[in-house]
């Protein structure tokens, strides 16, 4: 195959007619750039996407309580009742493929009245009770100072991290915010840290204004007991938490003597699973990008496949002759097809790399213009590009099996008499 | 070095066939340079192309140099055709985007000899049709006389046991076709069995034996006194 000779006579074959050989490898070429260009948008959207849902882990589910719909054990329909602290310690006993179970109190809400104080100045914040492994859960960098650790809930410590929403509306600009204090609902609390999380998501301007204050401290400061106001319960990565939930809010049921009908009691919203829809919306679009491709890309491969049966039946002479000085039909066979695949593959290369220039050329203009709303780094990964070539060896093989056929279906001797 | 008996063909035109091989018998011995004459129609190019094994008979027995010639398939006739003959064509039928040199080893690529040694054996067969000094030259730069030699240094590199020319001469001026003519010669003094097809008589004069065929059969076959091409050029 890698043989001098056959190779000058392919480049012979395929030079003698320039202008032909440049029009039928255009078809080629189009059919890949086009491949290459909507796999790289279709990557580009998810990219954006994936980054709108940011670091937040996404095997995650949130669970809180609602009245009962049921009655149950002798207990009346329209029940309140509260996750508690030892709950936790029951999913971790039964579920030993989660991650993380943060349980969480709030103060303040959407709309909440003004609840934290700082000399002068007020504000209406949403105020959480949290264990240290929320910051997993609910990426978010920390600015300055440090987050709150063990030894903040161990010793309920009253300390507070704040988002830069609050920063900037407590504290002017300049001022020394660790070690200060702010008041939430009439509790004084040591300021130790500042965060910042991720905008992009709608609600980004909200995401700013919390305070993030020990678990502990939170219930004794604001009285909640060992009540939970709910959980963020994380499964490890090779356990999807949309397949453990039913059994978690089973639990919970069982717990909390509510009837196992009742499907209103527990609220739950499964992240994972409304991820996992994104995920196979850009399951369709690359099935579209391939598709639509391909199809560029076989109209392509039919053009090489005709300009090939054109080539043969202009060589029939040439055929018959080196037949008659003894060449082995399969060789013959093996000339047209090799010829088909070195075209289809150069100028599918020429794709590729055109494709890729492109993709770069978009790369450099968003990266010069800023960022734009769901799209981001459009690319196609070596996988692509492969496959790719791959497709181009097949169809090279599948446009020159046709021609490659006619050229030695021709006897010898009726391809010497052609003139 | 050829045994031909009772050799039949016919061919399909439509409805009707045409017979037009009607139980050929004819030997040739080694070293021999045969003429077949015949009009247009005689059968003398189909003749050809069975001994060239381009086509087979349809009933019959050919025999080359002890090999029983039938039911080959395309390889191993590709095969055969490789290394026992060397066809000559009246319309030299060069590859033209070739040099004269590369259509010489052509034959000896088929039969996947190194490049190298290839190009040697190449070379020296187009030294001894004298086109040593164009060797590098297409097809399109040559004149049909240098043309009709390549062909024939491409029919001898493999040395064939028999050379096969098909109206050799047909598409030469007599100057240049006793010129190829005198080559042929050399050729078969240095003991080459070459069978010419041919309707020129004076050229058939220049072989030693004549066949006439007519209407697919056998007429006259007679051995005359060889003609050099040399004495009329």
């Amino acid at each position: 195959m890698f043989n001098r000779d056959r190779w000058k006579e392919i480049l012979e074959v395929l030079t003698t007619n320039w202008f032909r050989t440049v029009l039928t490898a255009f078809g080629v070429f189009w059919g890949i750039l086009i491949l290459i260009i909507l796999l790289s948008a279709g990557k580009g959207l998810e990219n954006g996407i994936r980054a709108d849902f940011g670091d937040i882990a996404t095997n995650t589910m949130f669970m809180w309580t609602r009245s009962t719909t049921k009655a149950h054990m002798g207990l009346p329909i329209g029940r309140n009742f509260n996750y508690k602290t030892e709950d936790v310690e029951t999913l971790w006993e039964k579920f030993p493929q989660l991650r993380f179970i943060s349980p969480r109190n709030q103060l303040g809400g959407f709309g909440g009245n003004n609840n934290v104080i700082r000399g002068l100045k007020t504000g209406a914040y949403n105020v959480y009770g949290d264990y240290p492994e929320i910051i997993q859960q609910e990426p978010m960098a920390i600015t300055a100072g440090r987050f709150i650790n063990q030894s903040d809930i161990e010793n309920k410590r009253k300390v507070a991290v704040i988002g830069l929403g609050v920063k900037n509306e407590l504290y002017e600009a300049g001022e020394e915010i660790l070690g200060s204090y702010i008041k939430i609902q009439g509790v004084n609390f040591l300021v130790v840290g500042t965060y910042k999380k991720r905008s992009g998501n709608g609600n980004g301007e909200e995401g700013q204004k919390e305070i993030y204050v020990p678990f502990t401290s939170f219930s004794q400061a604001f009285n909640r007991g060992n009540n939970v106001g709910w959980m963020a319960i994380t499964a490890k990565d090779e356990f999807p938490i949309t397949s453990l939930k039913m059994g978690i809010v089973n639990e919970m049921k069982r717990v909390h003597k509510i009837h196992p009908e009742d499907t209103r009691a527990i609220g739950f919203f499964d992240l994972y699973e409304e991820f996992n829809r994104v995920e196979s919306l850009f399951g369709a679009m690359s099935f579209i990008g391939y598709f639509v491709g391909i199809l560029v890309l076989l109209s392509g491969i039919i053009g090489v496949s005709n300009i090939m049966l054109i080539v043969v039946k202009e060589r029939t002479k040439e055929i018959g002759i080196r037949r008659a000085l003894g060449e082995d039909p399969w060789s013959i066979r093996k000339q047209i097809l090799l010829e088909s695949i070195f075209l289809t593959i150069i100028s599918g290369m020429a794709g590729i790399v055109v494709g890729a220039l492109f993709i770069y050329g978009v790369n450099a203009l968003l990266d010069a213009n800023g960022p734009v709303d769901m799209f981001m780094n459009p690319s196609v990964n070596l996988g692509v590009v492969s496959a790719a070539l791959f497709i181009l060896i097949i169809s090279g093989l599948l446009a020159g099996f046709i021609p490659a056929q006619s050229a030695i279906k021709v006897r010898p001797i009726d391809a010497l008499r052609t003139e | 070095m050829i045994e031909i008996k009772d050799l039949h063909k016919s061919y399909k035109m439509g409805s009707n066939s045409l017979h037009v091989l009607k139980g050929i018998n004819f030997n040739v011995e080694d070293g021999e340079l045969v003429a077949i004459m015949g009009s247009s129609g005689s059968g003398k190019s189909t003749l050809l192309n069975i001994l060239g094994m381009l086509d087979e008979a349809d009933s019959g027995t050919y025999v080359l140099d002890g090999i029983p010639i039938k039911n080959l398939n395309e390889t191993k006739a590709a095969n055969y055709r490789n290394k026992f003959l060397g066809f000559i064509f009246q319309s030299f039928n060069l590859i033209n985007y070739k040099t004269a040199l590369e259509n010489v080893a052509l034959p000896l690529y088929y039969q996947k000899m190194p490049r190298k040694q290839r190009q040697e054996k190449a070379m020296k067969y187009l030294e001894q049709v004298g086109l040593k000094e164009w060797s590098h030259h297409l097809p399109s730069e040559l004149s049909g006389g240098q043309k009709q030699r390549v062909a024939i240094a491409r029919a001898m590199v493999a040395e064939p046991k028999v050379l096969l020319a098909d109206e050799l001469t047909g598409a030469l001026d007599s100057k240049t076709s006793y010129e190829v003519m005198e080559l042929i010669q050399n050729i078969n003094d240095q003991g080459n069995t070459i069978l010419v097809v041919t309707h020129e008589p004076d050229i058939a004069q220049m072989c030693k034996r004549i066949v006439h065929l007519k209407d697919g059969v056998i007429v006259k076959d007679e051995k005359v006194k060889q003609v050099r091409a040399k004495v009329n050029v």
